[in-house]
């Protein structure tokens, strides 16, 4: 008999062991930060914020930790029912509503959710272009510019941009990167060289809409242009080495 | 002995290099048919491409009948890409090519205006028949020059490659016919009158007119200096730079430049002569870890706005790359949107200060516009949607349509599947005039 009752306490106490730390686990430690989360936010608030849209059902997307349309029209649907202003911002009131509404952990959630996810894994890119045009695009301006100013390197991306927007050129970025003889980067293999972050932030920065040149489509070295027509171009400005013309 | 020897291998080593000089020189024969090889094709594929486009207009030209006269007009649309596609394949940049490219482009985008036109209700005009009548005879002209370097192409067995080889060292080749040719090619178009292209005649260049409606005296060189220093306030130890725009420029402005001697922060500022306003400004540093949310960034953007007499505005919409947040903002008169007046502002997430701005578009276009007044009720224009999307906001925005003109239209964002959609619907008529999928996040690879 004592023996079966000291079998008890010791299983319980197992017991009580195994519960303690489960119970500390499930205890949300982290939630979000203070910051009120809006469209175009990236990291691991919107994580947090998809997650729980997700547990109420409200958003049907992947967790990406980037805030998009799809999660804007969820936050607004889980606004409305639940009787907050409808504005698609995730404020200091939306958060304490979501919180006591749905369940979610960072440290556990790998565990939990079906698709695990704790990392950013998408990233906001310039409407209608792909990575792979930005990418295409650093590669240009990495092997045509590389030596130039951070503004310098935007121009040169401006200058593909408004060529690809002119009608006396094609009407592609591949188009006009490939085009013979339109880049000496290009002729000569220099355009795949890897190219740098800053490149590829001068690339998005002329994407948005960003424009050094003031609408140029033609810019050369003088110290090493062999082309004589170049010269006749009515130039705008100057920006590093390059000097830009309409 | 000894002299055997050497005289065994020095002979090896001398057939060994001449085997291996065969080989290179085979190898950069094989690169170099390869390459002239598309350019052949890339030309004779032009050649036959304008040939075609000739006839299809001729045949359109002839023909009575409205509902086939829309698939031709299609079809010479299609043509026109190709051929401009062909003409991107050859080494014609640093030629003067671009009348012919410009043509091309002109020629498409004046059939897929009619193609797409409903010709039951809006038959070609006149005037319109009188234009495709004279590109007619235009592009007869253009194949019959291309036909001519064709021919002498084939008949003189001239190369590409060699053409390249004369506009790269500048030189004029001793025979360049082809160079020669597409000149003819070239002054026959230039040659052409200015088109008449009908009332609304390609979008692109009525953009572009300059900061007419700008507002306010001239300044001086020291005020463009102290609006840039009072925008990037934390530059360190900096040499300043300010130049004027070249005479190509259609825009007069003030470039201010200031660099750091210290850690090589760069920011550039272009700034109007008139009205000192900001057209762009960029400040290239090194960022730090995230400190502000976009949300709080946003205040900062509109401060600065709000500063540089930037006014009537709402955010359209935020984004975050890596640390950086891009607000763009648009011009809002009685609660309409107004496209047209774009603004951009870049703020570091790290301290909150301005590291970019692009108003170009806002200098270019705001102005003070009439009251607006929509032709049609809401009601009419929603039964123009789409009855699958699901509409979550409705209002007024003026946009830009696809000839560059101003109009007034109701805009419905909605859903349809997975995707946010933004339509536009013309207020006057109940056109759509534009549909925009709005899509601007992809998975990491």
């Amino acid at each position: 008999m004592k023996r079966i009752r000291l079998r008890c306490k010791t299983l319980l106490l197992i017991a009580m062991l195994a519960v303690v730390p489960i119970a500390m686990i499930e205890q949300p430690t982290e939630a979000f930060s203070n910051q009120v989360i809006q469209r175009g936010a990236v990291g691991e608030d919107v994580i947090e914020l998809q997650s729980r849209l997700q547990y109420l059902g409200y958003y049907k997307g992947k967790v990406d930790g980037v805030f998009g349309w799809g999660t804007y029209w969820a936050l607004r649907n889980f606004q409305e029912k639940f009787g907050l202003p409808v504005d698609g911002l995730a404020g200091a009131k939306t958060k304490q509503k979501l919180v006591k509404a749905s369940k979610y952990n960072r440290s556990t959630a790998t565990k939990k959710t079906k698709s695990p996810q704790t990392k950013v894994t998408a990233a906001n890119v310039p409407n209608g272009y792909s990575k792979n045009d930005i990418q295409l695009m650093a590669n240009a301006v990495h092997g045509e510019a590389r030596g130039e100013p951070y503004i310098g390197q935007v121009a040169v991306a401006a200058v593909i941009i408004n060529r690809v927007e002119n009608a006396s050129f094609p009407n592609s970025i591949s188009g006009v990167i490939f085009e013979p003889g339109a880049f000496t980067a290009v002729a000569d293999g220099q355009i795949w060289l890897t190219p740098n972050e800053t490149s590829k932030k001068a690339v998005v920065d002329a994407l948005n809409g960003w424009d050094p040149t003031g609408d140029a489509l033609y810019y050369f070295n003088p110290a090493t242009a062999t082309s004589k027509w170049i010269w006749s171009r009515p130039q705008i400005k100057r920006i590093g080495k390059h000097i830009f013309c309409e | 002995m000894l002299r055997g020897i050497i005289i065994a291998l020095l002979s090896i080593a001398v057939a060994g290099t001449g085997y291996w000089g065969y080989q290179e020189h085979r190898e950069k024969n094989a690169i170099l048919i390869n390459a002239e090889n598309t350019y052949q094709r890339a030309f004779h594929d032009l050649t036959f491409q304008m040939d075609l486009l000739h006839d299809k207009i001729g045949t359109s030209l002839a023909m009575n009948s409205r509902t086939s006269l829309s698939p031709a007009l299609a079809e010479v649309w299609r043509i026109t890409s190709e051929a401009q596609s062909d003409v991107g394949q050859l080494p014609l940049t640093l030629l003067p090519f671009n009348k012919t490219e410009e043509l091309l482009t002109n020629i498409g985008e004046f059939t897929y205006r009619t193609a797409v036109r409903d010709l039951d209700k809006n038959p070609l005009s006149d005037q319109e028949y009188k234009t495709l009548e004279s590109l007619y005879k235009q592009s007869g002209d253009i194949k019959r020059d291309l036909r001519q370097v064709q021919h002498l192409v084939l008949k003189n067995n001239l190369r590409w490659m060699d053409v390249e080889m004369a506009l790269a060292t500048g030189k004029e080749a001793a025979d360049n016919t082809i160079i020669d040719g597409l000149k003819t090619v070239e002054k026959t178009v230039e040659g052409f009158a200015e088109n008449d292209f009908g009332p609304a005649a390609f979008g692109m260049k009525k953009n572009n007119n300059g900061f007419k409606y700008l507002k306010g005296n001239q300044i001086t060189k020291e005020h463009a200096v102290t609006m840039l220093k009072k925008t990037v306030p934390n530059i360190k130890e900096t040499e300043i730079r300010v130049t004027k725009n070249g005479k190509g420029s259609e825009n007069s402005f003030f470039s201010v430049n200031m660099t750091s001697k210290v850690n090589g922060s760069e920011a550039t500022m272009d700034i109007t002569k008139k009205g000192g306003y900001p057209i762009w400004f960029i400040f290239s540093r090194e960022m730090g870890k995230q400190k502000l949310s976009l949300n709080e960034a946003e205040k900062k953007a509109l401060a600065f706005l709000r500063e540089n007499k930037f006014e009537d505005i709402e955010l359209l919409d935020s984004v975050q790359y890596d640390t950086a947040g891009t607000f763009t903002y648009v011009g809002n008169k009685e609660g309409v949107r107004i496209y047209p007046d774009t603004l951009k502002v870049k703020v570091g997430l790290d301290n909150g200060g301005i590291i970019g701005f692009s108003g170009e578009d806002y200098l270019k276009s705001h102005h003070q516009r009439a009251s607006f007044e929509p032709g049609i009720q809401e009601s009419e224009a929603l039964t123009k949607v789409n009855p699958n999307v699901a509409i979550k906001e409705k209002r007024l925005a003026v946009m830009l349509n696809k000839l560059g003109e101003e109009v007034l239209c109701y805009e419905f964002t909605g859903t349809l599947g997975k995707d946010t959609y933004r339509i536009f619907i013309n207020a006057n008529n109940g056109e759509e005039e534009q549909v925009d999928r709005m899509d601007n996040i992809e998975a990491n690879f």
